[in-house]
């Protein structure tokens, strides 16, 4: 074998899972996404793109709500996450693993069941609720499972630690000289993370923005357990399209512009925020 | 063993010619190498052309297939896999054992593999369709299926073992006359009911602040954001037209349309469209009234929430029936059969209803319970045993006759849920 050939070579078991697990079954839903038919007779593939066209104009107000629920838990979950990673990075000493650790500890819990735990808590008469209600604070009325809201929230909790892991790794990695040279200059706390803390962790922010960003928007559990009426999105649509209506080319379709959509999202952040400045700091 | 019919022919195998250069040339070059890679893309055209096959052409040959004989040449085994649905069978406190499968061992030396992996029809379809369609076994001697589209599917595909009815003769003796011959499969020729249930209405008196008698209820402005509907749209659907007075058994797409209108109507009110959680909403308080099934409540209730009550409206109540069936391809069908043939007794349906607390498909159980069991809120349930007066009110769901049925059925009824 020449050696010039070894790196192919060593490459080989990943091209062949790329092929298997990702190539093979993203063609499979491309070319269904384009097929007629029902499953009693089979479906055909005649190349018709009248399944993209019903798939944006039935489900349009999914889309937009998902890519909104998306966007709103992302921002949420990066607000709670960006202290808590600060915190553990630069305060955690030597307990940091520990911390991290507690911070996860809950997440080994099935995903299901966590979720489950929510709709306890936020019980019309529940754990908060409940006793807010009977201090008298809120009216006998109020709810907020089964509003957009708890749908929301549910995807932020979800996702805390996929967005506190990429920025503590992010912040951890910071030159403290570099801060300190900072303070030396005469920037103030304020100033310091604004200009030099914050700049150098923007590749844990971006990281994480696109890792719970994704994941959110095609999500399907946390609406049907804490949802209500129009908190339905695009997920659980492409589920019923698939297992209920057996709708294979109208499930592919939703599945194929959902990930062009998200793909277009993706290149216009990474174009706005993107690469460049990352590179620029790091 | 029954022949199945050949997948259509793979069209277009001339393969590309991206593929075949990339798979006959060097690979050690770096061009090489990457017009293997475009190979791999050119895969797609390939795929496509195999198609997906439809199930509608394997049913009309195991319907010809002469299924005494096929009977007659199986042997016993001692070995028995029963997929069911969670909670659906008698259980020791320890959650571990069943009395009435630990019997069966006892009596016939079957071991019983229990499955609970059945949450709904739907998914459950989808999972053993594929296998069934490719000639396989699903491992499953015995599923427990609804009636509906997915069952009606499952008999139009020829994908049910037909029943060896004689070795079935408590079935005969002991099995309520309202599970004989169900419209959905006449002269249960393919399955035998495991248990019934009604779709009624479920409610706290303490919230609703008065009692419930009719669906209008589920559309009082007054309980707005606290009504608890199903998102299963075959019962979502019923319901409404049940309200409007058409029987669903027998209604047309323009009575769907008519349904669709009223339950938009109401959907402002709607608090939440249900799957099985709908009874936690219930039992937390979430939702006042609710559509409901028979035992859910009655399971409430012995949970200790005790204020819920079911209640049959007078439009009247949904009735639905689970089915044991034998897939095709099954590693034991005489054990199934023999486990069919065991359940319908007083003693095993009383102890599996004792437990379940859903409607039992053999009157019988009812004494069983009473005088050897000793529990006499189960045997005096309506719920569990209904009288005359709950049978007149029950309703049978709508048989969707094709593929382009059901969808027109979907296409009505979902945009309600999912907008």
């Amino acid at each position: 074998m020449r050696r010039a050939a070894v790196p192919y070579v060593l490459n080989l078991p990943s091209w062949i899972f790329l092929a298997v697990f990702f190539v093979i079954p993203l063609a499979s839903v491309l070319a269904l996404s384009v097929a007629t038919g029902n499953p009693e007779v089979g479906y055909q593939y005649t190349g018709h793109v009248h399944e993209f066209v019903s798939a944006i104009s039935t489900y349009q107000t999914q889309l937009i709500r998902s890519f909104w629920y998306g966007i709103a838990s992302t921002v949420i979950t990066l607000a709670i996450s960006y202290p808590v990673a600060y915190w553990i990075a630069f305060y955690g000493g030597r307990n940091k693993s520990t911390y991290l650790f507690l911070m996860l500890l809950p997440f080994f819990v099935s995903f299901i069941i966590r979720t489950l735990a929510w709709e306890f808590i936020l019980a019309d008469q529940g754990l908060v609720l409940g006793h807010l209600k009977s201090w008298g604070m809120l009216p006998q009325s109020f709810h907020i499972l089964s509003t957009s809201w708890a749908v929301i929230w549910g995807l932020t909790y979800n996702s805390l630690p996929y967005y506190v892991l990429p920025l503590y790794v992010a912040i951890e990695r910071i030159d403290r000289r570099v801060v300190r040279a900072a303070n030396d200059l005469y920037a103030d706390t304020r100033r310091t993370f604004l200009r030099v803390i914050l700049p150098l962790s923007a590749p844990g922010i971006f990281a994480g923005f696109l890792l719970v960003f994704v994941t959110n928007v095609g999500d399907y559990v946390n609406q049907q357990v804490l949802g209500g009426t129009g908190t339905y999105m695009i997920g659980s649509v492409i589920q019923d399209s698939f297992f209920t209506n057996q709708d294979y080319p109208m499930a592919s379709a939703l599945s194929s512009v959902l990930m062009l959509l998200l793909l277009v999202a993706i290149y216009l952040y990474a174009r706005t925020f993107g690469t460049d400045t990352i590179q620029e700091y790091s | 063993m029954n022949e199945h019919p050949k997948p259509p022919p793979v069209q277009g195998l001339d393969i590309d010619q991206a593929l075949h250069r990339g798979l006959t040339e060097s690979r050690s070059s770096r061009r090489g190498f990457l017009k293997a890679s475009a190979g791999v893309v050119g895969l797609a055209p390939l795929l496509a052309a195999c198609g997906v096959a439809g199930t509608a052409a394997s049913g009309k040959q195991n319907k010809q297939f002469d299924w005494t004989a096929w009977w007659h040449r199986q042997k016993p085994t001692n070995q028995l896999v029963f997929a069911n649905w969670p909670y659906y069978i008698d259980t020791t406190a320890s959650g571990k054992n069943h009395p009435s499968l630990e019997l069966f061992t006892k009596q016939t030396g079957i071991n019983v593999n229990y499955k609970e992996v059945i949450q709904n029809n739907a998914p459950f379809y989808a999972q053993i369709a594929p296998v069934l369609q490719a000639g396989q076994s699903t491992g499953y001697d015995i599923i427990v299926i609804t009636n509906g589209w997915q069952l009606t599917q499952l008999l139009e595909n020829g994908w049910i073992v037909p029943l060896w009815t004689e070795k079935l003769p408590n079935f005969q003796k002991y099995a309520s006359p309202s599970v004989k011959s169900p419209s959905y499969d006449p002269n249960s020729k393919y399955s035998v009911v495991w248990q019934s249930g009604f779709t009624g209405i479920g409610y706290n008196p303490k919230l609703t602040g008065r009692e419930i008698t009719s669906i209008n209820d589920l559309w009082d402005p007054k309980f707005k954001g606290h009504v608890g509907m199903m998102s299963d749209n075959t019962e979502l659907g019923s319901v409404a037209l049940l309200k409007l007075g058409i029987d669903p058994a027998t209604s047309t797409p323009a009575d769907w349309d008519k349904a669709a209108n009223i339950l938009n109507q109401q959907r402002p009110n709607v608090r939440q469209y249900y799957d099985q959680s709908y009874i936690t909403a219930l039992q937390d308080g979430d939702t006042w009234i609710s559509q409901a099934w028979s035992g859910d409540i009655y399971q409430a209730n012995l949970k200790g929430y005790k204020d819920l009550k079911f209640v049959i409206p007078e439009q009247g109540v949904m009735y639905w029936h689970d089915n044991m069936m034998i897939p095709l391809h099954a590693p034991n069908p005489l054990s199934a059969l023999e486990w069919m043939n065991f359940y319908y007794t007083p003693k095993v349906a009383g102890m599996v209803a004792d437990w379940v607390n859903y409607i039992s498909p053999v009157p019988a159980a009812q004494q069983y319970i009473a005088d050897v069991i000793k529990d006499p809120t189960v045997a005096n349930s309506p719920l569990v045993f209904p009288t005359q007066s709950e049978y007149s009110k029950a309703h049978d769901y709508y048989t969707f006759k094709n593929y382009n049925d059901y969808t027109h059925w979907n296409n009505t009824f979902n945009p309600i849920i999912q907008s």
